[in-house]
């Protein structure tokens, strides 16, 4: 009786609240009633649906609270016994992906995209995730690797190969020659001069005419060829569809580029995964747990960061490139703090440290508003409900345990409630 | 032969001294024990000597090989590298969410670190990095069977009781191998059995050829193991010598006891410290 009643009451309180944040946006309606005039109408009605279904849906969800049954132990470690079979199943249907019959060329550009935001989560899980500095400012190095490609192609006339190795030695070296200053900081102080860089970056291309055309960017920027043959749709000769002798199509370059961006996020993938099981990537993690421990130990606390941070900036750089080659087309509206925080809300969604996580959250974040194109204004609605519920069903991400990188008898996953994930 | 001397070292912090001009000589192969009570400054001379402070004056020298080493002129990191002195932590700083074993090779990141050739040997897997991961893992488990953890090997640290997670902290340091050893409260929230057996450790540790330096409370371990003890009072050295002396010392049972105890100069300061 007592717990009803309980029930209800913090059900009443939830309901309040309800009321008082749906109030101004459900209870009146602005119309423009004549020329010169609004008019405000109250419309209770909508207000006490919104209020009565929010009352009902938090009874709801404190009697699942009290009834639900923990999850058996055999259940429970089935599910983590197949979790090793997604990431190949995963790695599978990416290779095979543009393939397939009958997959509509916008899904393999939004399979491009979401690829292109994995290799920027798998770079940044490096700086964020493993040595756990939080980076609010990564957008940087993605606009140092665009633009490196852009200025160098438009202005000497090279083309994206010899272009990517150069933008991601440009975007390491700026993220040694930023991070020299700023890396004696820690946490939130770390965060905000990273901000700021992020920040600076944008501004300085939107303000730099004359080398990188300010606000109207860099147009025709050279498309990547495949050992010299373009993805022209005139076809002929030098074509990629005149030398296999097809028909010239755009889905064929859409494919190339999504192979590419493939292999450059699973080389990055590959390099972290070796990195991790490595000294340097394990004093990125020791770093990540306790950097004054890390120092009496030996370990040079900022040149190893300096490392997190190079690295992570380079394939940073990489994924600018591609974005540079893949567009034709960059300003720095594509270098918004939005995207730094994109990014970064994979790495944590994913579960900061996990490289699969990150896979899975690309797909969320950038698959499900893609994906719910049709439903317009109640797209982001939808997307932002989603995000909630997901960090209140995981709050450490979708994947928070850490596998050990070296074992003597038999590797166990480390519970999330030990492993410090992310910025500590 | 001298391992550690510190000479004429002060500490400022602000107006307070915390360090006044203090003075000591650690002998190799002794375990040389710091007491003295709260507040006397322990802790502030051990920051200064393993770098986390640098002395406002005076100067801090490790000896080995045939080289002598200023202390307070390295930077943090080259202690444990240049220095090869290690320490571990009054409050325990472990990596807790990586296992005991991963604990103990992040300690050897700096030789390891050298055999893979600034990251791309190891990469791809070349060259002598396996040689010297072997020879890592080999050091790692000589520690973990010392420290009675070999069957904790792949636990999370942090999962580790109290006691074990003292013992894994002393194996971490020792597997960056030290010269000298210096051990903030290792005794702290040990029970009496814990506390024998980390006697027996730090003696093991002794013989294997490093000396050891530690700030003790537990006169039990301090006064059964220690070669030479030192003991501070209000940031100065008061007394320098052997167990045996500093017990019937008359300005350590002062300081411990309190001024007005003249009475009674021969009561024994295990008691009244303990």
């Amino acid at each position: 009786m007592r717990r009803v009643q309980a029930d209800l009451h913090d059900a009443a309180m939830v309901a309040f609240f309800a009321l008082l944040i749906f109030g101004p946006f459900l209870g009146l309606r602005l119309g423009d009633g004549d020329a010169n005039n609004l008019d405000l109408t109250g419309t209770p009605a909508r207000l006490a649906w919104a209020v009565g279904l929010t009352f009902l849906a938090r009874l709801g969800m404190l009697q699942w609270q009290h009834f639900r049954r923990p999850v058996p132990v055999r259940v429970a470690s089935a599910v983590a016994r197949s979790g090793r079979y997604v990431a190949p199943a995963l790695l599978v249907f990416a290779v095979a992906m543009p393939l397939l019959p009958g997959i509509a060329n916008a899904y393999v550009d939004l399979g491009v995209l979401i690829m292109t935001y994995v290799m920027l989560g798998w770079g940044l899980n490096i700086v964020v995730g493993l040595a756990g500095l939080l980076d609010l400012g990564y957008v940087a190095f993605y606009a140092v690797g665009a633009y490196s490609f852009g200025l160098l192609s438009t202005n000497f006339g090279l083309g994206f190969w010899e272009c990517l190795p150069l933008a991601g030695i440009l975007a390491a070296s700026w993220g040694v020659f930023l991070g020299f200053p700023v890396l004696r900081l820690r946490g939130d102080y770390l965060a905000i001069v990273t901000l700021a860089f992020g920040e600076i970056i944008r501004l300085v291309i939107t303000n730099w005419v004359s080398l990188t055309g300010g606000p109207n960017g860099i147009t025709e920027i050279p498309h990547p060829s495949l050992f010299g043959l373009t993805f022209s749709m005139a076809g002929g000769p030098g074509t990629f569809a005149g030398f296999f002798g097809l028909d010239p199509h755009p889905e064929q370059r859409t494919a190339f580029l999504y192979y590419i961006i493939l292999a450059l996020a699973l080389l990055t993938n590959w390099v972290t995964l070796r990195l991790r099981k490595q000294p340097l990537g394990r004093a990125w993690e020791a770093l990540r747990e306790d950097e004054i421990a890390c120092r009496s130990l030996g370990i040079n606390v900022r040149n190893t960061k300096l490392t997190a941070f190079a690295i992570g900036a380079m394939f940073g750089g990489f994924a600018g490139c591609f974005f540079a080659t893949r567009d034709g087309f960059i300003s720095p509206d594509s270098f918004t703090f939005i995207e730094s925080a994109t990014v970064l809300a994979i790495v944590v969604l994913g579960g900061s440290g996990s490289q699969l996580g990150v896979v899975l959250a690309a797909c969320v974040m950038i698959g499900i508003p893609a994906l719910l194109q049709s439903l317009q204004i109640y797209r982001m609605l939808i997307f932002g409900l989603a995000l909630v519920v997901i960090m209140i069903v995981r709050p450490r991400g979708f994947i928070s345990t850490r596998r050990p990188t070296v074992w003597l008898h038999k590797a166990r996953e480390i519970g999330a409630e030990l492993a410090t994930h992310g910025p500590g | 032969m001298t391992i550690l001397s510190v000479n004429d070292l002060t500490m400022r912090f602000g107006g307070l001294t915390a360090v006044n001009n203090v003075s000591f000589i650690a002998e190799r192969g002794h375990i040389t024990a710091i007491i003295g009570p709260n507040g006397a400054g322990k802790t502030t001379l051990f920051n200064c000597i393993t770098g986390f402070y640098k002395p406002s004056t005076g100067s801090v020298t490790v000896a080995h090989g045939d080289k002598a080493i200023r202390l307070d002129r390295l930077p943090g990191h080259a202690i444990a590298k240049k220095g090869r002195v290690a320490r571990t932590f009054q409050n325990i700083r472990l990596f807790a969410g990586m296992t005991v074993l991963e604990n103990l090779l992040v300690a050897q990141h700096n030789r390891l670190q050298a055999a893979t050739g600034f990251g791309v040997l190891g990469i791809l897997g070349l060259g002598g990095y396996r040689a010297a991961e072997r020879a890592a893992m080999e050091r790692a488990r000589h520690w973990l069977t010392l420290t009675d953890l070999y069957e904790r090997a792949d636990d999370p640290a942090g999962a580790l009781p109290y006691g074990a997670q003292r013992r894994l902290e002393i194996a971490r340091a020792m597997c960056t191998d030290p010269v000298l050893l210096c051990l903030d409260e290792p005794a702290a929230g040990l029970n009496p059995r814990e506390s024998a057996s980390l006697n027996d450790l730090l003696l093991k540790i002794r013989d294997e050829g490093t000396s050891l330096l530690l700030i003790e409370h537990d006169m039990g371990v301090v006064m059964k193991i220690s070669d030479h003890i030192i003991v501070l009072d209000h940031g100065k050295k008061i007394a320098d010598g052997t167990p045996a002396e500093i017990r019937a010392d008359a300005h350590v049972i002062a300081a411990y006891l309190g001024e007005g105890d003249e009475d009674d100069p021969d009561a024994p300061v295990a008691e009244g410290a303990a």
